[in-house]
């Protein structure tokens, strides 16, 4: 398989804990993400994997620990910091604008770059114009790559689940992101849907070379896409490695068929 | 007017139109979300760069090269290059799975394929084994073949660039290349179409550069097509209605082929290029349509009415005006305001606001469904054709339109009527053979040069328009020697809403009989409207309220078939409505939802005996197939019913 071997790391986590008033969401978590990977979190249900990503970009601050993101570490990051210094994301359930077509909300996605201030895009005019057609045309390669050229024109809400999932990992991608999160990014998919969007994560990952990390439940799914695993458990890190390591892992076993105690 | 007048191959032709119409569109593509366009001199700089880059790879006069995907522009210019280089294209359905694509590829001996993208890329390599010959693949769309073996793969954009690179640096291969267009004759085999195949293997249809300029020649004058024309070209590559319609006409008229975006944006792409040429199987038109009437049906109740109230009108006046007939002056008025209200706006919604000819052809057309088309003023006509000659057979000359009929002959096409019924034909873009076939080459051919189509027809009296009934293999005769099509009486049936199949019997029989399956959804739907109660769709069928609406039906259909000389001995004496809906999964049809008549004879053989024999009803229990895979048996009491024939003068509709 596919491996970025030993490439720099960027993102780091360590010793990352989380806690909800008496209910300790992370505890202890130190994990790293390399450039280039596809990095996997599993667990069972509540082990803390959606507030680990929602750690990473900033929409929970850590009781404790720290997190280092291209060589910066940070205590406090509010999420558009996280999104504009290059993290993307997708939700566990579809957050995107029902009433917009895919285009506009893939164009929504391109919202941090844009230079041109507000009045200037309302005008649309010179050389805001300029800039849009330059901005329209990275989404309508995102379209293309994405293969949703048929629907581009038509309200998201009209669309089917998967669709709706293609066009916000395609918001997503319209950030340029360096790092990109991915909340489940299969939940709820017919087996057809899950072999589409599988692929297409491969391919974001090889044609962008966006390091990609990605919470989820299907196993299969995780063994073959990601290049490392990391896995959780009750808040706590129970394995790091690669599919083939954590499958072996006895804790990992033991975590997801359960153990008599 | 241009047309292809002295010019025999393709490639000449094309470099005329770079000369004459240098600046004019000739394909347009729509590419991240732009409609990109080339003009004939760009394609035809394109063309000879990519045919100099192609003769570099080794593709000789003589070679095939099979070109695998949808419309796109690379694809045509594939078509073309390959014609300079007097090598042979032979186009293959882009959905052909894998056994279908070897079977053409290993037949047609090629040594290069043009595969659009990765997937069929995938499909060639998976049967490389059986494809000896097979020397480059060359490609259109790069994305996933990064980390493919290079060795045999090339996009076509490098060859192009590799071909006027070498041009450039040397104008010994310019020369060359000139000289291969000099050289073409109009002899060579310009094109091989492989049929699809659903008459036994597939076979590959030769046709001659001088036959499809002819032909194309013909048509383009006799609908006037020009270089301000514009065709969605859309229909499958490998099939002879998009090589003529498009490929052809549009070489010859000089027309822009403008390429969808994908199959799926057809209907955007069609309504933002707006083109004058359009052609579409009638299940397409039906489809339309459909889209239509369940969208009117969410509009507004004063949206509905409005064009509920202007479609009358257009059935009433629609047609005449179409066709230059004289219309009271009221009618005229009326109609000129549900163009403004209705026609116009519904027309541009289809996009189909700026067609000037479209044909219908493949299969049937319901005169309903054609007379809603012509009657808000599109100029649909039908034709009739095959690979063989080239597409056109005949076509309908504006003003002489007629549901049921495909017109008189095309130009130049000379048509009889074997002493079989068979209809068979000489024309200009007549096939060379079948492609390594001598044996089923000659077998398609009469001694004296006409093509047999395999159709059975005759010519109307009325109209002295062609009318195509049936295959002709599947033509009977009633014990007293009457002419009897089937096919054309179950479509005839078929067109009632009401009727959803129809199986009719009568070969080697005294009279015509008809098993009928009603359409559960129209009838149930009227069934609501007219207090009708039942239980069940076998209740239903059987119920005499239906039996008497059907029996309305058939009798209609027996007093059309009275007008017609050749089969108004073969009316509908007696029906019945078939206890259950025929079933694919009962092998009662096809895959392709066709009914299997003779499988249904022997299921239901005491219905039939019962038929004949006078009886008023009959017992009849049928073992069924579930949808899970189950069987079991359904019994039923199935009456039948006498239908009048009208002018009981069989004598005439015997053959001689």
């Amino acid at each position: 398989m596919r491996m970025p071997d030993t490439g720099e790391i960027l993102l780091q986590v360590e010793g990352v804990s989380l806690a909800f008033g008496g209910v300790k969401a992370l505890r202890n978590v130190s994990f790293d993400i390399r450039k280039g990977e596809i990095r996997a979190i599993i667990g069972p249900n509540g082990a803390g994997k959606t507030s680990m990503l929602n750690v990473i970009n900033g929409f929970y601050h850590p009781n404790h620990g720290a997190i280092t993101f291209k060589g910066r570490t940070r205590a406090e990051m509010q999420p558009f910091e996280a999104a504009r210094g290059g993290i993307a994301r997708t939700f566990q359930n579809v957050a995107l604008f029902k009433g917009m077509s895919a285009l506009d909300n893939i164009m929504a996605g391109r919202t941090l770059k844009m230079r041109r201030g507000l009045l200037w895009q309302m005008l649309r005019y010179g050389p805001a114009l300029a800039e849009e057609i330059e901005h329209r045309h990275r989404v309508e390669e995102i379209i293309d790559f994405l293969e949703i050229d048929a629907i581009r024109k038509v309200p998201v809400a009209r669309l089917p689940y998967g669709l709706q999932k293609r066009v916000e990992l395609g918001r997503a991608l319209a950030m340029e992101p360096d790092l990109l999160l991915l909340d489940e990014p299969m939940a709820g998919m017919n087996l057809e849907e899950k072999e589409d969007m599988s692929r297409f994560i491969i391919d974001v990952n090889l044609h962008y070379g966006t390091t990609i990390a990605l919470i989820e439940h299907d196993m299969a799914v995780v063994m073959d896409l990601s290049h490392r695993v990391v896995v959780l458990d009750h808040g706590v890190k129970i394995a790091d490695g690669t599919p083939d390591e954590v499958k072996k892992n006895q804790g990992v076993i033991d975590a997801y068929l359960g153990v008599a105690h | 007017m241009a047309v292809g007048g002295s010019f025999d191959t393709f490639p000449k032709l094309l470099a005329r139109n770079a000369a004459q119409f240098s600046s004019r569109p000739a394909f347009r593509h729509k590419d991240l979300g732009i409609w990109q366009t080339w003009t004939w001199a760009q394609v035809a700089e394109i063309v000879r760069a990519y045919a100099a880059g192609l003769h570099r790879l080794g593709l000789q006069p003589g070679d095939t090269i099979a070109i695998v995907g949808s419309n796109r522009p690379k694809l045509y210019w594939t078509l073309m290059a390959a014609q300079v280089l007097r090598a042979i294209p032979v186009p293959v359905y882009s959905d052909a799975v894998a056994d279908e694509l070897a079977h053409v590829l290993a037949h047609a001996d090629v040594k290069f394929v043009a595969a659009q993208d990765q997937e069929q890329v995938d499909k060639v390599f998976s049967i490389s084994d059986r494809v000896p010959h097979l020397h480059k693949v060359v490609y259109d769309e790069p994305r996933g073949l990064d980390d493919y073996d290079h060795d045999r793969l090339i996009a076509i954009r490098d060859v192009i660039e590799d071909g006027r690179a070498a041009l450039t640096a040397s104008a010994a291969l310019g020369r060359q290349i000139d000289e291969f267009i000099r050289q073409g004759e109009g002899s060579d085999i310009s094109i091989i179409l492989y049929t699809s195949g659903t008459t036994g293997a597939s076979k590959g249809v030769m046709l001659s550069a001088r036959g499809c300029i002819d032909a194309a020649t013909d048509t383009v004058r006799f609908d006037r097509l020009t270089d301000k024309d514009v065709a969605l070209a859309y229909l499958p590559l490998a099939w002879v209605g998009d090589h003529y319609l498009n490929y052809a006409q549009g070489i010859v008229a000089g027309f822009c082929m403008a390429c969808p975006e994908s199959s799926e944006t057809i209907e955007q792409d069609r309504r933002e290029i707006g083109p004058t040429f359009y052609f579409a199987p009638p299940r397409g038109f039906e489809a339309m349509l459909t889209r239509v009437m369940i969208r009117m049906e969410d509009a507004a109740a004063i949206k509905r009415r409005m064009f509920n109230y202007f479609l009358g009108i257009a059935r009433r006046y629609g047609e005449q005006i179409l066709t230059g007939k004289s219309v009271p002056l009221s009618g005229r008025l009326l109609y000129a305001v549900g163009r403004l209200m209705v026609y116009e706006p519904l027309k541009n919604v289809l996009g189909l606001s700026r067609v000037r000819v479209a044909y219908t052809a493949g299969e049937a057309i319901g005169p309903d469904l054609f007379a809603f088309y012509r009657s808000i003023g599109l100029n649909l006509k039908q034709l009739y054709g095959q690979t063989e000659a080239f597409l056109y057979v005949t076509c309908q000359p504006d003003g002489e339109i007629y549901s049921d009929t495909v017109g008189p002959a095309a130009p130049n096409v000379d048509i009889r009527i074997a002493e079989t019924g068979e209809v068979q034909f000489r024309s200009p873009g007549m096939f060379v053979g079948y492609f390594k076939d001598q044996a089923k080459s000659a077998e398609a051919m009469t001694s004296d040069g006409y093509v047999k189509t395999g159709d059975a027809g005759f010519f109307d009296e009325k109209t002295g328009h062609l009318k195509i009934i049936d295959r002709a293999k599947d033509v009977g005769r009633l014990a007293d020697g009457t002419m009897f099509a089937p096919k054309y009486l179950e479509n005839k049936l078929k067109f009632f809403p009401n009727i959803k199949e129809a199986v009719v019997y009568g070969d080697g029989r005294d009279f015509v009989c008809a098993f009928l399956n009603i359409d559960p959804v129209a009838v149930a739907n009227w069934a609501e409207r007219n207090n009708i109660a039942y239980g069940s769709y076998q209740e239903l069928a059987g119920h005499p309220l239906v039996y008497d609406m059907v029996a309305k039906d058939v009798a209609e259909v027996n007093r059309s078939l009275a007008e017609e000389k050749m089969l108004r001995g073969a009316q509908i004496r007696r029906f019945l409505i078939l206890h259950k809906e025929l079933d694919a999964d009962d092998g009662e049809l096809t895959r392709t939802q066709k009914v299997r008549r003779g499988f249904i004879a022997e299921r239901y053989a005491p219905l039939i005996t019962a038929l004949y024999d006078g009886s008023r009803e009959v017992d009849i229990s049928t073992e069924v197939t579930f949808e899970d895979g189950r069987k079991g048996v359904i019994a039923a009491r199935v009456k039948i019913r006498d239908v009048p024939t009208i002018g009981a003068t069989q004598a005439l509709g015997r053959a001689a």
